[in-house]
């Protein structure tokens, strides 16, 4: 049973780190804020606990997919109009790809050399991958087909994801909330996090619109209801309707954008000085301001529309020339959807939708309800366990109650250290590990017992108790081990803070009986050199 | 002072014997749970069916749930569930996943919220759209096998083959009867539940452990005894940590299933029951008899004979000259 004294001062003093980051946890703000940076950390408490939101969002990578396919279709339009190679009308997208068909008499082989044009290396000249955007083919008969391929439309979804995650940033932010979390989860989805958020239904509505906008001009060729009525809508326009309070009107809108949401540099809240109605008041950046005035100066009289996700905001007549570089956008709103909109026109606009796939709230009351319930059933767990021990095995069950109180101060050291979060099945991980961690000293008495009986003295029996139950507590905290680190490979939230805290306390209870448990029986055999032992 | 025993020392007894009860028994048992399976099924959460669960509080007392069903039935969403929920003023509600893909769930929720309106506090609303729960449901799935998979190639590392290969049935039959008994009680089977089955498969298998360990130390030490009174002597050994770390596991967890609130409810109900209730149980009475039918210690005993009949004939040999 002899340790020797580096050793002894070794287990003391990791001991007593691992300990010493608890302390930051009940101490009050101000105090722990003077410290330095490494001594600050502390348990974040999962939403489950101190209450919050938690939304998981997919990007809709098919609308990526589409709308790059619809864009390779404009690349070919302007090329075919460049190059008097047909109608551009001509390219359609078929699928995933576009088609396009030259003209009688067009030399063929001229249309696919400047289309193949369109084809170039993937990420830039220097790139050595030889993967090209778009793959471009003679199908024959004079059809021309271009594909964009996979690495690229691989690419600019990664590249929306990213955006995405900035915008989905921008706009939480906004909602001015404590520490919001945002982060890219697999492929193509983003998970919100938001403490403390009692009703999530603003942030959704933030959150589930793309806020892509566009000034254009109202096509007043046909009036709106008799295109909708006879459905003959002119190319060049399609029909949109109003917004819910707008009434859903019908509008007949080019499809031409003149300035859209990317060229506005702010958008602010605010009051019309004329009606006192909340507005939305812009400003464009230069090139914006430059197209807005020539634009409003060559259609004075006629209107143009305000187009936001495919729903007309406001349609007004350009009554003069704007030429400021800003205006103001008056859609019958309430002042939080005027506000709304305006954090959403200052964010940006997603490149495609997305889409609440999870949501998980829990209010602040039952949180607290389970902080409360959590921290009883630990307690009670905890001293019926102690009670049971120390009635089965009198000063060696108090080693085992001091071994096991340390295993969870330690737990929770460990949780501060990284920073980990603790959630309600996390609480239920430490009592069982409470229940589980005994099991260490029980492993380790019955052997000591049984050596004993066996007629070995008192140290030998000791020794060789250790010694051999030693190996069982490691074969059979593995087993557990395996399971908890599977299930915080595979599972999410919640169920993973368990997985954490049960795999940590495993940890810790193989520490303590190879440690703590060996030093305190050590310290007690010496002082009393005992020639029985009281098991 | 007296300290408690609850195993007198030396205890002898006749376990191996038992087994001619305990697998039959073992055996009806899981076909009763896998009948309850297939006849009425699990309570599925909605992680692995998607859908809504909403717990709310009413701000007036006791919540009057018959006329909350009503104004929710008004509704149309099919089959909604409404539960007490620990508290009287507490109630849970279940929406089964609407039709009409991922926004679908979210307008049934701000249809809820627009119905119950302020009379109520929304204390938890959990949406799981039908991508997530279909992905939680394979993920739940593969992560119990990858476990059973991990544990038993470490088991066979440690141990021989047919150590592994016994705590594995081992293993699927307390994962068995416990699903069994999750049927039967239509406790809800959801993301916790996978976890709640892991941690019984860890529990029952350290217990396992402990005993097979020392089986292997045993077998090492009398390579002459017969398997099974080998076997016997390794259980009664180890019976009183057996029941010492039985009892403490059992009042943790009776702590978290009395004190620990209706929200784990589920997850611990059914972790006492295969941790408590059937873990021990399968270590003593099939996990380790087991080892006899998959001849554990039969090289051992063969090995024995050749030495005896060698070290006979080598006295013999010197006999003859």
């Amino acid at each position: 049973m002899y340790i020797t004294r580096w050793k002894t001062l070794g287990i003391l003093l990791t001991t007593l780190v691992v300990c010493f980051f608890v302390v930051p946890n009940f101490l009050p703000e101000k105090v722990v804020q003077s410290w330095p940076k490494w001594a600050q950390r502390q348990i974040v408490l999962g939403l489950d606990l101190q209450g919050g939101s938690h939304i998981l969002l997919e990007v809709d990578t098919n609308t990526v997919r589409k709308e790059k396919v619809e864009s390779l279709r404009d690349d070919v339009r302007r090329v075919v109009r460049d190059n008097r190679l047909g109608s551009p009308a001509a390219a359609v997208v078929r699928g995933n790809s576009v088609e396009f068909r030259a003209r009688e008499g067009v030399d063929r082989t001229l249309a696919l050399t400047k289309l193949r044009e369109l084809s170039q290396p993937l990420g830039g000249i220097l790139s050595a991958t030889g993967q090209r955007n778009v793959d471009v083919v003679d199908a024959g008969g004079g059809l021309i087909r271009l594909t964009p391929t996979e690495p690229a439309l691989v690419e600019r979804i990664r590249q929306s994801i990213e955006q995405s995650i900035q915008i989905v940033e921008r706009r939480v932010n906004e909602l001015g909330t404590v520490e919001p979390s945002i982060q890219r989860q697999g492929i193509d989805r983003v998970l919100v996090q938001v403490p403390g958020l009692q009703d999530p239904s603003r942030l959704k509505e933030l959150l589930g619109k793309t806020a892509k906008l566009s000034f254009r001009m109202v096509d007043q060729t046909t009036p709106a209801d008799q295109a909708v009525q006879s459905g003959r809508v002119p190319p060049e326009s399609e029909i949109l309707y109003g917004t819910k309070t707008e009434g859903k009107t019908p509008y007949l809108i080019e499809r031409r954008v003149l300035v859209s949401g990317e060229d506005l540099t702010d958008a602010q809240p605010g009051f019309d000085q004329r009606n006192g109605e909340p507005i939305v008041t812009f400003r464009f950046n230069n090139n914006g301001a430059r197209r807005f005035a020539q634009v409003t100066q060559e259609n004075v009289g006629r209107p143009f529309a305000i187009v936001l996700d495919n729903e007309v905001i406001s349609a007004p007549v350009i009554r003069e020339p704007i030429l400021g570089g800003s205006g103001q956008i008056s859609g019958s709103f309430t002042v939080q959807g005027a506000n709304d909109l305006a954090i959403l026109l200052r964010a940006g606009a997603l490149p495609a939708p997305l889409t609440i796939i999870e949501e998980r709230t829990v209010g602040p009351g039952l949180g607290q309800d389970s902080i409360e319930k959590g921290i009883r059933a630990s307690w009670i767990g905890s001293v019926m366990v102690s009670v049971f021990m120390i009635a089965t095995y009198g000063l060696f069950g108090v080693i085992a109650t001091v071994a096991v109180t340390i295993n969870v101060v330690m737990i929770m050291g460990i949780l501060s250290l990284f920073g980990a979060t603790l959630t309600l099945p996390g609480i239920a991980g430490i009592v069982l590990t409470v229940g589980m961690a005994v099991d260490s000293n029980v492993l380790i008495y019955e052997r000591v017992r049984e050596e004993v009986r066996s007629g070995r003295s008192a140290i030998s029996s000791l020794d060789a108790g250790f010694t051999r139950a030693l190996a069982t507590i490691i074969d059979s905290n593995t087993t557990t081990f395996i399971a908890a680190a599977v299930l915080f490979f595979v599972g999410s939230g919640a169920v993973r803070g368990f997985a954490l805290t049960l795999g940590i306390g495993i940890i810790t209870t193989v520490f303590t009986a190879f440690t703590l448990t060996r030093l305190m029986v050590a310290a007690w055999f010496k002082l009393f050199r005992p020639k029985t032992i009281p098991i | 002072m007296r300290l408690l025993r609850l195993v007198p020392d030396d205890t002898k007894f006749d376990f191996m014997r038992f087994r001619h009860i305990s697998f039959p028994l073992s055996a009806v048992m899981s076909i009763l749970a896998i009948v309850l399976y297939f006849s009425h099924g699990l309570n599925f959460g909605i992680d692995f069916v998607g859908g809504t669960l909403i717990e709310v509080q009413s701000k007036a007392g006791p919540a009057d749930l018959s006329r909350m069903r009503t104004q929710l039935n008004g509704l149309n969403f099919g089959d909604v569930q409404l539960q007490q929920f620990g508290a009287p003023s507490d109630v849970l509600i279940r929406i089964p996943q609407q039709p009409g893909g991922e926004d679908a769930q979210q307008q049934a929720v701000a249809k809820v919220r627009a119905t119950l309106g302020d009379a109520v506090d929304y204390r938890r609303v959990e949406v799981v759209g039908p991508r997530i729960s279909t992905e939680l449901l394979s993920y739940g799935t593969l992560g119990l096998m990858l476990a059973i998979i991990g544990i038993l190639i470490y088991l066979w590392f440690r141990f021989e083959w047919q150590f592994a290969l016994g705590a594995m049935i081992a293993n699927i039959h307390d994962i068995v009867l416990t699903i069994g008994f999750m049927s039967l009680l239509q406790l809800d089977f959801d993301l916790s539940s996978i976890a709640a089955l892991l941690t019984i498969l860890g529990y029952s298998l350290n217990d396992t452990v402990v005993i097979y360990d020392r089986i292997r130390e045993m077998l090492r030490r009398y390579k002459r005894m017969p398997t099974p009174e080998l076997i016997n002597i390794a259980i009664n050994a180890t019976l009183s940590r057996s029941i010492i770390t039985h009892v403490t596991v059992t009042l943790a967890l009776l702590s978290l299933l009395i004190f620990g609130g209706p929200t784990i409810h589920s997850f611990t109900a059914a972790m006492t029951f295969g941790a408590v209730l059937v873990g021990t149980y399968t270590s003593i009475f099939i996990a380790s008899p087991l080892l006899i039918y998959l001849g554990v210690g039969l090289g051992r005993e063969r090995e024995a004979r050749e030495e005896a009949a060698a070290a006979a004939s080598a006295k013999a040999a010197p006999a003859k000259t």
